[in-house]
């Protein structure tokens, strides 16, 4: 067996990995390590063809794999050492990973600090356990994103499109201009789950049906996909009879929503947030486990790489710094609580002597709100939703005025922000 | 008229279930000619394929009918068979679990029909129930329990047990489903879409189809009643909830909806038992889900259907004589009915294909052994289940296995490859072999690189790589085809 | 006439409200609530464009296909006509990202450029 060190071991090349290895370097560390399983850096961001990337980083709308080339040029810069196709198979409390390739066979690599970035996975059918039949011609929309924009196939040319996430809508119109067609985007919620952007440009410029409240209730054909049913639901998410339609199609693409992929840091030891799916972290994003960072999609789903890259940046700095200083002292920790209308927020726990980005999720859409960050600092906001993470950033200044344990982030009306203003 | 391959055989076996396979192997151990001609692209994906994978106990079944007959004598087969195979095969214990006085009492009475016939049950109190298993109801009064009850993963041992016939001789017809079927003299003949076949002895192993078949003899006496069941797989980090298979005390229809620990660690729930008009009726459905998450939530409280990764269902082979029917048929001779073998169908197996031998003896049919029978089967590297110097060492002598393909299940290019060569086809047959997108994320990430590398093994396109056979084509274009077609229209 | 965009600028997307006279020009304006879903509403009444991504087949990577992109967006009802255009196009590695596979794509004043390095 091969044995390693490394000061910081970085797990997962996609854009979270990047970021965080490139400001591991950045720290002083020696040795840093990208450990990628796929045969290339860049992640999920080089199947991810469309443009809107890097809008807040770069001040332009970069295609997935620009955003990637950006990334993986600076760390080409660097004597950071990459291993592709290595897949972890173990993570252990004292920062030992196990890991394979064909080149090495088993390697160990002692690490000084770790960090997490694996991604996501896609939310499948068996987890929605649709009804009907199991033909050939289901796939997750990022299955099909990578067969028709890296392997070059075409799963088939009359899709309908479960769910409108932004990987849901990009599909659409990446059917359509590849000559297939779309015959609906169903949504159980009442409004597209993505951006309007992504609604206006990949379904109303193609004629494509977006059908709100509605689901897939059964889908057909033996062999292959012939067709599904898609009904009306109530509130409880429940099909309402006599609302079915039949569609005809040969593909049916799920998206559905997006699962950090935690089994490798779970096995560790690390705490998960159920809500989040995520580790639990610090302000640093270090994880229960000393020296073992996260970021990215593994700690939350993020919509934006712009935040994904910020975030990395943060636990590729605290990770560096970790390594060259074995461990360091927090002082007072503070715990976070998602108070009204906050369905998490990340990190869960906080030291007070550095500056802290929080983000965020809302539960419900609301308007013209304010939200309340434990009473240090409040920020207005004229539209809020569940698909858009906010981040709020405050400084140690703000912080010494913490008193208690704990402080709430809430959702507050401009009213009461008024009041207690 | 397409010219139709002819051969004669002297044993055809219809179906390569797990009935079939099972005969198949028993009749390698002699100096015969074994064909198996199985109607879809691989074997094993009936009725077996959706099997819940328990090697019963034998206490279940009503003394004196055939599923009494072979159950617990199959139950004892199992050790040395899946050894022989390298089959995953757990012992991991049965418990029928009463949940008040009156099912209690049922309880006793299994217990009582085990003893007879020899099965290893004991009872077990509340305390020890609830030692054993810390996360069943804790309102139950005991259990009975049966530690040789066990798990296998059928399709896998259905695989195996055809691998190790063609080792020994037997051949194989897939994508051929028999067509028509009619008697020549003292032959029977069985035709295929490509195919004419004659044999001294057709054995009828063809599951749901086995009335079917029968009735193309004009021998029709019995009728296979298809009862679907409807299974719910859960991700691997449920592995720790249960070490036994735990089943409620059964109803007069079936034996209820049970706690499956499969053979690989994760668990099921299910099968619900409804009669169906459909032989190959394999929707799931929002009912059966709810009925089975309420059974098995009354057994074990804390399952949580978020755990959720992967729902099939299956159809039994109901006969209508309510047992199942192991005889040569009273008007054809020479014609051998293996039919309505629902559960404990998998159980029961190896003993009706040891029946079989004797069978065919008694009915006169020379059978002389084959002094080179080779029991065991190349050995299967699981790379997951390697030691990490082990792990090393096998990616040393073959760099393929250094190449993780499932992320989720860490199935390696080897294994794929080793799966290829020992018999898949498809997606499915890959999958069901080696567990490559068995996992929580469901081939999302894997199955490009599984097709590629069955493309490559196969040599064939990559467009015409399946998801279990002819039809069901994953892929059903190139890469800017669509485009190109528009412009020549 | 009326018409209603929704502005797609930012995440806020407000109802820009539109009154267009007789040969289609904007009369009046209104629900946006900053100047930029003004300028957007106006241009994609008048002229709206779009952002071509999509892929050529290609040799010479590890990839059987190479992303590409326009570098400036293209009038919105080009986009068919353009992936047809590009449909039996086929390049070459090695390819730098930002390369320039089609000058003044389909005469619109907008390069087809590699969006990745090949």
């Amino acid at each position: 067996m091969k044995v390693l060190t490394a000061d910081t071991a970085v797990i997962g090349g996609g854009p979270a990995g990047l970021a965080a290895a490139l400001t591991a370097k950045k720290q002083g560390a020696d040795k840093v390590l990208i450990i990628e399983r796929n045969n290339e850096l860049g992640g999920i961001l080089q199947q991810c063809i469309h443009h809107g990337f890097g809008l807040h980083r770069f001040k332009q709308e970069l295609s997935g794999p620009e955003y990637a080339q950006r990334f993986i040029d600076m760390v080409k810069k660097t004597d950071i050492e990459v291993l592709l196709e290595t897949m972890v198979s173990e993570l252990t409390p004292e920062r030992k990973i196990y890991a394979v390739n064909s080149r090495n066979g088993m390697m160990e690599i002692s690490a000084k600090a770790v960090v997490l970035a694996m991604g996501c996975r896609e939310r499948t059918r068996g987890a929605l356990r649709i009804p009907g039949t199991r033909p050939a011609g289901v796939f997750s929309a990022g299955t099909a994103q990578r067969f028709m924009n890296i392997d070059g196939y075409i799963p088939g040319k009359k899709a309908v499109i479960l769910g409108s996430g932004d990987i849901g809508l990009i599909m659409a119109r990446r059917f359509t201009l590849e000559g297939a067609r779309v015959e609906a985007v169903v949504e159980v919620l009442p409004y597209a789950a993505g951006l309007t952007r992504n609604v206006v440009q990949c379904l109303e410029d193609f004629h494509i049906p977006l059908y709100l409240r509605s689901t897939v209730i059964e889908v057909h054909g033996e062999d292959r996909v012939e067709g599904v049913t898609i009904a009306e639901v109530d509130e409880a998410w429940n099909p309402i009879a006599g609302t079915e339609r039949y569609i005809e199609c040969d593909t049916l693409l799920l998206s559905v929503g997006l699962i950090p992929e935690n089994e490798l840091s779970t096995q560790a030891g690390v705490a998960v947030d159920p809500v989040t799916n995520g580790p639990i972290v610090n302000e640093s994003l270090m994880t229960n486990i000393p020296g073992v960072f996260a970021c990215g999609n593994v700690l939350h789903v993020h919509d934006l790489v712009d935040n994904v890259s910020k975030e990395a940046e943060r636990a590729g700095r605290f990770a560096g710094r970790y390594a060259l200083e074995q461990g360091e002292d927090w002082k007072k920790r503070v715990k976070v609580i998602a108070g009204e209308n906050i369905r998490y927020v990340v990190p869960h726990e906080i030291g007070l002597d550095e500056p802290v980005e929080f983000f965020m999720r809302v539960q419900r859409p609301d308007e013209n709100v304010v939200i309340d960050v434990g009473g240090l600092r409040s920020v207005r906001q004229r539209s809020i939703r569940p698909s858009e993470m906010l981040n709020i950033t405050v400084t140690p200044e703000m912080l010494k005025n913490v008193t208690g344990d704990s402080i709430t982030v809430q959702v507050v009306t401009l009213k009461e922000a008024e009041v207690r203003a | 008229m397409i010219d139709k391959t002819r051969c004669s055989v002297q044993i055809a076996i219809v179906g390569g279930g797990i009935v079939g396979t099972s005969v198949a192997r028993e009749l390698s151990k002699y100096n015969l000619d074994v064909l198996l001609i199985e109607k879809e692209a691989e074997v094993g994906w009936g009725t077996t394929k959706a099997n819940s994978g328990i090697v019963h106990g034998g206490f279940h079944e009503v003394p004196g009918t055939l599923k009494a007959k072979y159950c617990f004598p199959g139950n004892q087969m199992f050790p040395q068979l899946c050894e022989e195979l390298d089959v995953s095969f757990k012992q991991n214990g049965i418990l029928m679990v009463a949940r008040n006085e009156e099912e209690m009492k049922t309880v006793e009475q299994y217990l009582e029909r085990g003893l007879e016939r020899g099965v290893n049950v004991r009872l077990l109190s509340r305390e020890e129930v609830l030692k054993l298993e810390p996360h069943l109801e804790p309102s139950i009064l005991g259990a009975l329990y049966a530690p040789e009850g066990g798990s296998v993963m059928p399709f896998e041992l259905a695989a195996a047990l055809m691998e190790n016939s063609i080792q020994n001789g037997v051949q194989l017809l897939t994508e051929n489903p028999v067509t028509n079927a009619w008697v020549e003299g003292d032959q029977k003949v069985l035709e295929t879409p490509a195919y004419i076949i004659k044999a001294q002895v057709v054995i009828n192993a063809a599951g749901l189809f086995a009335d079917d078949l029968a009735r193309m003899f004009g021998d029709d006496y019995f009728t296979i009643r298809p009862r679907k069941g409807e299974e719910y797989l859960f991700d691997m980090t449920t592995k720790d909830l249960v070490k036994s298979t735990i089943f409620p005390v059964p109803s007069t229809k079936s034996k209820g909806i049970l706690v499956i620990p499969t053979s690989e660690g994760n668990l099921m729930i299910g099968p619900t038992g409804d009669d169906v008009l459909e032989k190959e009726d394999l929707t799931t459905t929002t009912d059966g889900f709810s009925r089975i998450l309420e059974g098995a939530r009354s057994l074990v409280p804390s399952i949580d259907p978020r755990k959720i990764i992967a729902q099939f269902a299956g159809v039994r082979a109901a006969s209508s004589r309510h047992d199942f029917i192991v005889e040569f048929s009273p008007n054809i001779p020479g014609l051998l009915h293996l039919a309505g073998i629902e559960s404990p169908g998998l159980t029961a197996a190896p003993a009706i294909a040891a029946d079989v031998v004797q069978m065919m003896k008694d009915a006169g049919i020379k059978m002389e052994p084959k002094i080179d029978f080779e029991p065991r089967r190349r050995k299967v590297i699981r790379f997951h289940r390697l030691s990490r110097k082990e792990q090393d060492q096998v990616i040393k002598e073959n760099p393929a296995y250094g190449r993780v393909i499932c992320r989720c299940e860490t199935i390696t290019e080897g294994e794929i490859i080793d799966a290829v060569r020992r018999g898949a086809r498809t997606l499915d047959g890959v999958k069901f072999r080696v567990r490559a997108g068995a996992g929580r994320c469901q081939g999302g990430f894997c199955q490009p690189l599984v097709m590629e590398i069955i493309s490559r093994e196969l040599g064939i396109p990559f467009e015409q790589v399946t998801k279990r056979g002819t039809g069901s084509e994953q892929i059903r274009y190139a890469a800017k085809e669509l485009l190109t077609r528009e412009v020549e229209q | 006439m009326h018409k209603t965009i929704i502005c797609t600028v930012c995440p806020l997307s407000c109802n820009v409200f539109l009154e267009l006279g007789d040969n289609d020009e904007i009369v009046s304006l209104t629900g946006n609530r900053c100047p930029r879903g003004k300028a957007y509403a106006a241009k994609e009444h008048t002229a709206p464009e779009r952002t071509l991504t999509t892929t050529v087949k290609a040799r010479g990577g590890i990839h059987p296909l190479l992303p590409v992109r326009t570098d400036k967006p293209i009038p919105k009802e080009m986009l068919l006509e353009a992936v047809q255009a590009v449909s039996d196009l086929e390049v070459e590695g090695p390819i730098r990202m930002g390369q320039v596979l089609i000058e003044d794509f389909l005469g619109t004043g907008s390069n087809l450029v590699a969006s990745r390095d090949l």
